[in-house]
């Protein structure tokens, strides 16, 4: 499956087993969402459960909040995640805070997807990574998936969860797992054991990382597409890395990278989102709190830079595979590695 | 299509609408053929909206425009060349790239810039028109919106602080019948936007959008309403947009049938005021099409400009962040 099958699937699964899920958000219902990911369920489960709204996030995030607190399992769309500030209001004033005013007895055991990230052009407003302003938000829960696999099981796990979910999907892996090369042909999800997709429901325990490498040298930590980055950073090196793929932001499974850390003592990075006060700025906190005494060298972050996303300039903004591999040997500096892999690395910008 | 309304304004905006149909021709043209990065909003089929208000304006006349903002920026004089380097991404563009298509925007001709967020203009032409009282400047705020964003909770709090105000802005609502994929029926329970004026102490103006002598009237009243510091108006434009939300494709969609198409298109806007100019002698088919002739080369020049024109220096990423 796609990521965008994998997340159609997802909310099918869960609509069949549970009468409260509903569905929508502009153009999720009868044209089935403008990246796909709810087409043809209007048509399987009726316009009362998978439906149209005007153009209003407000109004959007608004009515999920008063669904939830009242009997339903609402799954709420936001067309791109550049859309969401109308409806921040919303998340953070009430959806994330009703349990704790109401001592529990109003929640909202709510979704919020949105896609995110860049690699369509699609200038400032269409781009964003806004995972930072959620994270930072007691009471809510932030998801970000890499894979089809992760991605409906983890959305699963979402909709069966009691607090408020924000759920990023990177658009730039609906269709394949984007590692970071936007001049090479993109390999589909079919080619890849993660877009293997059971069909039966299964959830996957939000606060669980995945280890997707295992080495001895250098952790790096990453989330959505730079998990795919990270691979194809380290790909041809001798550089042997733990590549922890997060999964889910908050909460975060600390015990995964502390483990990872203490055990390779260098730590790298890296997200899409721009540099400061980025998620990775928390993990870098983090990682200095629970490891420092066994860290060998400065921990490093590769991000986005400190701009609005841009239009024409989109892969000078983006952090690929280069920005990574440089970072990876910064934090090996002194040791042999460091030396072989900058030698094949100008070795590979000669030819 | 009968109006006080002088010779050389029906030849000046029938020039503006010819200049916006064959831009945006051109421009899916070059989305098509995948030479433009990302996605262009078209706004062929409205070209009598943009081009009936604009006349009323001046370079010191703020405009905030949409997604579907080309045709707004050419009916307030937009070079071709500036915009298709800036669609391209070059750094000669309007914007040095950094906009694209949803975010041009120029300070000379006013324009505060298209917008990529749905309902992002009209509190930012409000706040200009406050200015423009503020300063006594006499210079009125247009802000185009769809009916799409009339549903946007920024569009009602504008609305509500213009009117209460009395701020020199003109609300202008291009209905075309479809907020993206959704179809107006679909996304609000009223038929006409300009039911809402009301409620905000504005008055509420309905015209037909395809018909530009009919937008230029109402549109004049709305800014001389504005201008003598009476304060808003709305001004609901139905209208409609030929291609598809994004793109060009306009026939064979899921969500609109093709009859609906072809019945506005036998409306157009551009066979409109030519069949009047040549009925009332204002002008001759040999001198229209000779406007579409000089437009085209005018298109073609601009398209060599921005294939001829450098992409930006990666340092220019970090520049224009902050001062």
């Amino acid at each position: 499956m796609t990521m965008i099958e994998a997340i159609r699937d997802a909310i099918d699964t869960m609509m069949a087993r549970d009468q409260r899920v509903v569905v929508f958000g502009e153009d999720v219902g009868y044209f089935g969402g403008v990246f796909r990911c709810t087409d043809g369920l209007q048509e399987k489960y009726g316009a009362s459960r998978v439906f149209d709204t005007p153009i209003n996030e407000s109004g959007i995030i608004g009515v999920a909040v008063g669904m939830a607190s009242y009997g339903l399992r609402p799954i709420a769309e936001i067309q791109f995640a550049d859309y969401v500030y109308p409806g921040y209001d919303q998340i953070v004033s009430e959806a994330a805070r009703l349990r704790h005013r109401s001592a529990g007895d109003f929640t909202a055991p709510m979704v919020v997807r949105m896609p995110c990230g860049g690699g369509i052009f699609g200038g400032q407003t269409h781009s964003q990574s806004p995972e930072a302003l959620f994270t930072h938000v007691a009471g809510l829960k932030t998801v970000m998936p890499s894979n089809p696999y992760d991605a409906k099981g983890l959305l699963i796990a979402a909709i069966e969860d009691p607090d408020p979910v924000i759920f990023f999907e990177p658009k730039r892996l609906y269709n394949g797992p984007f590692d970071g090369y936007h001049d090479r042909p993109l390999t589909a999800w079919k080619q890849h054991p993660k877009g293997a997709v059971p069909e039966d429901y299964y959830s996957i325990e939000l606060g669980k990382a995945e280890l997707v490498s295992e080495g001895d040298d250098v952790t790096i930590i990453a989330y959505g597409t730079l998990v795919h980055v990270a691979l194809a950073a380290l790909e041809g090196t001798n550089i042997s890395a733990d590549v922890i793929d997060l999964r889910t932001l908050v909460p975060l499974d600390l015990a995964a990278i502390e483990a990872s850390v203490q055990k390779t003592g260098r730590c790298v990075i890296a997200h899409e989102a721009t540099y400061t006060n980025g998620y990775g700025a928390e993990l870098a906190a983090l990682v200095q709190e629970t490891c420092f005494y066994h860290l060998e060298a400065p921990i490093e972050r590769v991000t986005g830079w400190d701009t609005p996303y841009p239009h024409a300039q989109e892969w000078d903004y983006f952090p690929g595979p280069a920005r990574l591999e440089k970072a990876i040997c910064r934090v090996l500096e002194g040791t042999a590695l460091a030396e072989g892999a900058a030698a094949q690395a100008n070795g590979g910008a000669n030819q | 299509m009968t109006a006080d309304i002088s010779n050389k304004t029906l030849i000046d905006m029938h020039r503006r609408m010819v200049r916006i149909r064959l831009f945006e021709e051109a421009a899916g043209k070059l989305m098509e053929d995948g030479k433009v990065p990302g996605a262009l909003h078209l706004y062929v089929g409205q070209e009598a909206v943009a081009s009936g208000v604009m006349v009323h304006l001046t370079n010191k006349d703020q405009v905030t425009s949409t997604h579907r903002g080309h045709g707004h920026l050419i009916a307030k004089g937009g070079q071709f060349d500036k915009m298709f380097a800036e669609l391209y991404g070059k750094s000669t563009g309007y914007c040095k790239g950094k906009g694209g298509s949803m975010h041009i925007c120029d300070l000379e001709l006013g324009m505060l810039g298209a917008n990529g967020i749905v309902g992002g203009g009209p509190p930012i032409a409000m706040g200009a028109g406050f200015s423009a009282k503020f300063r006594k400047t006499n210079d009125v705020a247009v802000t185009f919106f769809g009916d799409g964003a009339s549903n946007e909770g920024a569009f009602h709090e504008a609305a509500n602080m213009a009117a209460l105000f009395k701020l020199p802005v003109v609300f202008v609502c291009e209905n075309n019948g479809y907020g993206e994929y959704t179809a107006q029926s679909n996304h609000q329970a009223i038929v006409d936007v300009a039911d809402r004026a009301p409620g905000y102490g504005m008055p509420g103006v309905i015209v037909d959008g395809m018909d530009a002598i009919a937008v230029y009237e109402a549109a004049g009243e709305a800014v001389a309403r504005a201008r003598a510091g009476q304060g808003p108006t709305l001004l609901e434009c139905k209208t409609y947009r030929y291609y598809d939300h994004v793109g060009v494709r306009g026939m064979g969609l899921k969500y609109r049938s093709d009859e609906e198409v072809a019945l506005w298109q036998e409306r157009d806007c551009i066979d409109r005021i030519e069949a009047h100019l040549i009925e009332q002698g204002i002008s001759t088919q040999r001198k229209l099409e000779n406007v579409h002739k000089s437009t085209l080369k005018e298109v073609h020049e601009g398209i060599a400009f921005a294939e001829a024109s450098p992409m930006p220096e990666p340092s220019a990423l970090l520049e224009d962040v902050y001062a």
